[in-house]
């Protein structure tokens, strides 16, 4: 049965250069003596490091706890012994430090114990928490935790279960030779996503240049006896974008900013399926991952590496030619340039592209827009790149979000056709940042403002107190002088006093309220003026009473309690 | 010559006609003049502009009783973007009320602090916790770096600290033109 | 420091603009051997002329003088300027277009890429209207030998009723303004050839056959050729069936004149022209049809370069409103195609 395919628009063609890699099976890299595991290596939050220098680690112990709803643990990938928790350089290209668990290894390798569950008949919610747990997150490149993903659409269904194994990006062969060499593990991830999605069909997508592949895993879902469907899609970059797959197998167009399971799709890589089918079947949390060395180096090919290895000792097993510049995590369209050679292996790192100018040469001179529309016509998402590329030249923000900059994908293919050779791409990256930047500080500005304004509100607020705390004393001396009863001066204290009665009512109660709040709130207090006492008391209790009327701000009195519920969302990371 | 006559006449009036009728329906309902340059103004609360607050600047600078050069926290980008919005020219930052500093964030020596309160009571969006005789503490995210916790502090506990980058907040930086490198 | 894509494919704008040139030589080649090789020397003179001015005003903006002009641009623009002008104007008048090309339309406005207007164009333009008498000497088929042409050229005296016929366009207008003609007593003057001017109609075919190589080296897209030629076609049947006896036929309308060279080489030019697909149709559409007014009813015989400055005007506009959908975008696309 051949299944009606869909295309998407645009997209290139570059030269693939897979083959090199792909003639060797995938082999075990050696364990380093030093592995360097960062704390952040999901979307999301940071996990939260659980161990302490000096400590002794097993292989696949969790080293650090999921730090929030988006973010998945991470494990010590071997055995050894801690001897640090400080921040060091990460594959990211700012070549900024980052947070990280340095290991020393013991050479032993020895597995701490595995922990099981069953999926099957264990309730879902423990389940995604044991996917986290173990730390399981996208292997495509996005590196988005698996077990937010992990749950069905609307009605508790999902139609369409994807996985992503067309891998349309050049050099890397990492889940083609996974798919030749491993496709029952991925079959069995593949059956437990289907089970936690409750997803009707399971389309596996394979780029049609990867025969080999494509026939393992239908071998290999055809012995587990299983529903599911591989399917060979055409040979065009990015059809790899989880999107861009989608749309190819399904024909659903996922709009940005939207979840695909909105529109009953659910995309995971192949990788991702066989760490899932390894945390769930085996026990195993994900400590190593098949990386793809290529580009400038003798033997290009495929290796099962620990997390936390560095890069440059990876390179070496495949005989780098001297002349390496630097090296690439990811593929020549959208990898990432290393900001040194020895950064670590980490759950994003599909390939490991040594470049040398040859191969990578250096950007051509920029030349001007020729409005040539070549970009347009390449970009899978149907953007005018080089609209894009004027209104971020002119740093005209405002008009590049208009025309759906964040949209892009960056995923290189209008640089790539550009006869001008502009880096378009780094303009949308540059214009990106910059908007986020943008944000950030309004949203800190926003804050600070409301913040002075309710501080001044308060201060206000205090002076009318204090005032109105003189005036019910001064009242309760004249109510005293009253009692005593002495007849020569009743006009002389009733005067003041009928002036304003309700006033001092008022300001009495208040002053009782205060006092009584005072006393609920425990307090370091010792030795301190009453008035400064009361000061901090009344801090505490105004800026809870105000936090408590943000909440429901439709039944809030106060001006700014109505300010602070519209609080600015949290920029993005 | 008549006819003439009459049908520019005639188009004045219906031009006159479409741009009156325009200028009610297309009004343009905009925030008080304060409030925008207040959205402008980058919230700092530091004083140095010589008004207490962001807000009271705004609106001298709206009665026209301030210039438009005096938030240093703001910068250059900020007057550059009051100018625009008032119509009027750009100038030079005025050095009298300060300079432009990278943003920093307040941090006290808990070890030293003596729990005065002092600071707290200086900080404009009370960005600093602790009670009394106890140890202070800054609210990283919430300060804005106004400084003018540091000098009422008897013991000199505070310092500036400048925020560093991180892989959070590290930008993407402006591609080179390298047009000109090749000639 | 480069970022990826880390690679890209082997083009540049000298590769496109090489493209284009090569694309226009089967209409040089048949224009120089029906009416004479004087085109040829005109077109040195303006290649010249026009490098010439590139690079300098290249140096007077400080830019790079060498990849700049290696680009081809200059030389594109040259080309199309001598096309569209009589092939035996004199050598000073295509000095003046290509000056007028390269420094006011081109350099002036920022350079490549800039130039809101089209560059050959506005020379066309302002030629036309500064010496109206020159710019309308067009040569009959083979009536005129090398030396004369190059006399000619070179400034030599101009006996212009002796040496030059009118076109098929001017004589059109001029018979069927006089009142007594009719469409198929004009066509039947020495001007006219099998399908428009005679001789001119070969041209034509060969610029068919550039456009064609560039459609299929995907320099150029459908759009713009296809909605000229549609529109100019469709509307010129409309009133020929009406009034056969005062419009001429489509097949006249497309083979005469500056039609195929439009079609595929002045209404395609990126730089001024629309980018969106919808955009595009709008503008070769609009094109054709201020084209075929001003053939039809306007002061001058022929109207592709006002219509191509006027909805060069528009550009902005139709960019803006035609801007297409993007992914997930679609009004179809949620369903999916399920
Ligand atoms: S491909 Fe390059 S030159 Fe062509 S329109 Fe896009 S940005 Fe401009
Ligand atoms: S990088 Fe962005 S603009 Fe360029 S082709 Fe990809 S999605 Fe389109
Ligand atoms: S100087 Fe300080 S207080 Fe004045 S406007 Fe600028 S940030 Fe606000
Ligand atoms: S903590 Fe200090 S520097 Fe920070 S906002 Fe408060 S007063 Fe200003
Ligand atoms: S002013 Fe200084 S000593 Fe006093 S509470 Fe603040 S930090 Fe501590």
């Amino acid at each position: 049965m051949l299944r009606e395919l869909f295309r998407f628009h645009g997209g290139v063609k570059p030269a693939t250069n897979k083959s090199a890699s792909t003639t060797s099976p995938i082999a075990k890299a050696p364990i380093p003596a030093r592995l360097v595991v960062p704390l952040h290596q999901s979307l999301g939050s940071p996990a939260i490091a659980l161990v302490e220098p000096g400590q002794r680690v097993l292989k696949g112990e969790r080293i650090g706890a999921a730090g929030g709803r988006l973010s998945a643990a991470i494990h010590a990938p071997t055995s050894g012994v801690v001897r640090a928790v400080e921040p060091a350089l990460v594959p990211h290209a700012s070549g900024l430090r980052e947070p990280a668990v340095i290991i020393e290894s013991d050479g032993e390798d020895r597995w701490a114990e595995p922990e099981h569950i069953n999926y099957r008949i264990t309730p879902p919610d423990e389940v995604r928490d044991f996917v986290r747990d173990a730390g399981v997150v996208g292997l495509g490149g996005a590196v988005f935790p698996t077990h937010q993903k992990m749950r069905p659409g609307s009605g508790g269904k999902t139609r369409t279960l994807v996985l992503n194994g067309a891998e349309c990006e050049p050099f890397i062969t990492c889940d083609d030779m996974l798919m030749r060499e491993r496709a029952d593990g991925i079959v069995s991830g593949a059956a437990i996503l289907r089970h936690m999605l409750q997803a009707e069909e399971v389309l596996i997508g394979i780029e049609d240049n990867k025969p080999e592949a494509i026939a393992a895993m239908r071998q290999a879902v055809a012995a587990a006896g299983e529903h599911m469907e591989v399917v060979a899609v055409p040979t065009r970059y990015p059809a790899g974008g989880a999107k861009q797959l989608i749309r190819v197998l399904t024909g659903i167009e996922v709009p940005h900013g939207e979840r695909s399971t909105d529109y009953g799709v659910q995309c995971f890589n192949v990788g991702t399926a066989y760490s899932v089918h390894e945390a769930l079947e085996l026990g195993r949390p994900l400590v190593s991952r098949i990386v793809t060395v290529a580009g400038n180096v003798e033997r290009p090919g495929n290796y099962e590496v620990l997390i936390g290895t560095p890069m440059d000792e990876l390179v070496r097993l495949c005989g780098p030619r001297a002349d390496t510049r630097f090296l690439v995590m990811g593929g020549p369209m959208m990898g990432v340039r290393m900001p040194a050679f020895d950064v670590p292996v980490v759950k994003a790192t599909n390939c490991v592209l040594a470049a040398d100018d040859k191969l990578f040469p250096p950007a051509p001179p920029e030349q001007p827009c020729i409005r040539c529309t070549e970009c347009a016509k390449a970009c899978p998402v149907e953007l005018q790149p080089f609209e894009l590329y004027w209104f971020s030249r002119s740093k005209n923000f405002g008009k590049a979000q208009e025309y759906h900059l964040f949209d892009c994908i960056e995923c290189g293919c209008c640089a790539y056709v550009c006869p001008s050779h502009i880096p378009l791409v780094d303009y949308y990256r540059f214009s990106k940042g910059e908007i986020w930047a943008r944000e950030r500080e309004k949203a800190a500005a926003d804050q600070a403002r409301e913040r002075f304004e309710f501080r001044n509100f308060r201060q206000e607020r205090e002076k009318a107190e204090k005032a109105a705390k003189l005036a019910a004393k001064a009242a309760e001396t004249r109510a005293k002088l009253a009692e005593a009863g002495t007849a020569e001066a009743p006009a002389a204290a009733e005067a003041p006093a009928a002036e304003d009665p309700k006033k001092a009512l008022i300001a009495a109660a208040l002053a009782r309220a205060k006092a009584q709040k005072a006393e609920i709130q425990p307090q370091n207090t010792d030795n301190l003026s009453p008035q400064t006492q009361a000061e901090i008391a009344d801090i505490e209790t105004r800026r809870k009473a105000l936090e408590a009327a943000a909440v429901p701000a439709s039944t809030a009195p106060a001006p700014q309690a109505a300010d602070a519920a519209d609080l600015p969302d949290e920029p993005r990371p | 010559m008549i006819t003439a006559i009459l049908v520019m006449a005639g188009i004045a009036i219906v031009l006159g006609l479409t741009l009156g009728y325009a200028a009610i329906r297309f009004k343009v309902e905009g925030d008080p003049l304060v409030e925008k340059i207040d959205a402008i103004l980058p919230q700092t609360q530091c004083g140095q502009c010589g008004f207490p607050g962001c807000k009271p600047y705004a609106e001298a600078i709206a009665n026209g009783e301030a210039d438009i050069n005096q938030c240093p926290p703001g910068g250059e980008e900020g007057v550059r973007k009051l100018a625009d919005l008032l119509g009027r020219e750009f100038k030079p930052l005025s050095e009298e009320h300060g300079v432009e500093k990278p943003k920093s964030v307040a941090v006290i020596d808990e070890q030293v602090c003596i729990g005065c309160t002092l600071c707290i009571q200086a900080c404009p969006v009370d960005a600093i916790v602790g009670a009394a005789k106890q140890m202070h503490t800054v609210v990283e995210p919430l300060c804005t770096g106004c400084e003018l916790c540091v000098a009422p502090c008897p013991v000199d506990c505070i310092a500036m600290v400048p925020l560093a980058e991180t892989v959070h907040t590290w930008k993407w930086k402006y591609p080179v033109v390298e047009m000109r490198r090749v000639a | 420091m480069i970022h990826s894509p880390y690679v890209r494919k082997a083009v540049s704008v000298q590769r496109t603009m090489g493209l284009v040139l090569l694309a226009l030589i089967p209409g040089i080649v048949a224009h120089a051997l029906l009416i004479g090789p004087g085109v040829l020397v005109n077109l040195a003179i303006s290649t010249i002329t026009a490098v010439g001015a590139e690079a300098l005003m290249l140096h007077l903006r400080k830019r790079p003088v060498a990849i700049a002009v290696g680009d081809l641009s200059a030389v594109v623009t040259a080309w199309l300027v001598t096309l569209c002008f009589p092939p035996i104007v004199p050598w000073w008048l295509t000095v003046c277009g290509a000056l007028v090309a390269i420094v006011a339309v081109k350099h002036l406005y920022g350079g490549l890429g800039q130039n809101p207007f089209n560059p050959a164009m506005i020379a066309y333009c302002s030629m036309i209207v500064a010496f109206p008498a020159l710019m309308s000497q067009w040569p009959p088929a083979g009536q005129l030998s090398f030396d004369t042409q190059l006399a000619l050229i070179l400034g030599g005296a101009r006996d212009i009723d002796g040496i030059t016929g009118a076109t098929a366009l001017d004589a059109l207008r001029t018979g069927l303004r006089s009142g007594t003609q009719t469409v198929d007593a004009v066509l039947q003057g020495s001007a006219f050839g099998a399908l428009g001017g005679r001789g001119w109609e070969w041209i034509s075919v060969g610029y068919v056959a550039g456009g064609l190589f560039l459609l299929a080296k995907r320099i150029i897209t459908w759009h713009m050729p296809l909605a000229f030629i549609g529109v100019l076609a469709g509307i010129s049947t409309l009133f020929w069936l009406l009034d056969p006896g005062r419009f001429a036929s489509p097949l006249f309308h497309l083979a005469s004149g500056g039609a195929m060279l439009a079609a595929f080489f002045i209404v395609t030019d990126p730089v001024s022209g629309a980018t969106t697909p919808r955009g595009k149709l709008l503008f070769a559409g609009g094109i054709a049809l201020i084209a075929w007014l001003i053939r039809n009813f306007g002061a001058y015989p022929e109207g592709i370069a006002f219509g191509v400055l006027l909805m060069n005007m528009c550009v902005p506009l139709l960019d803006m409103k035609t801007q297409p959908p993007v992914f997930g975008h679609h009004k179809d696309a949620k369903g999916g195609g399920k």
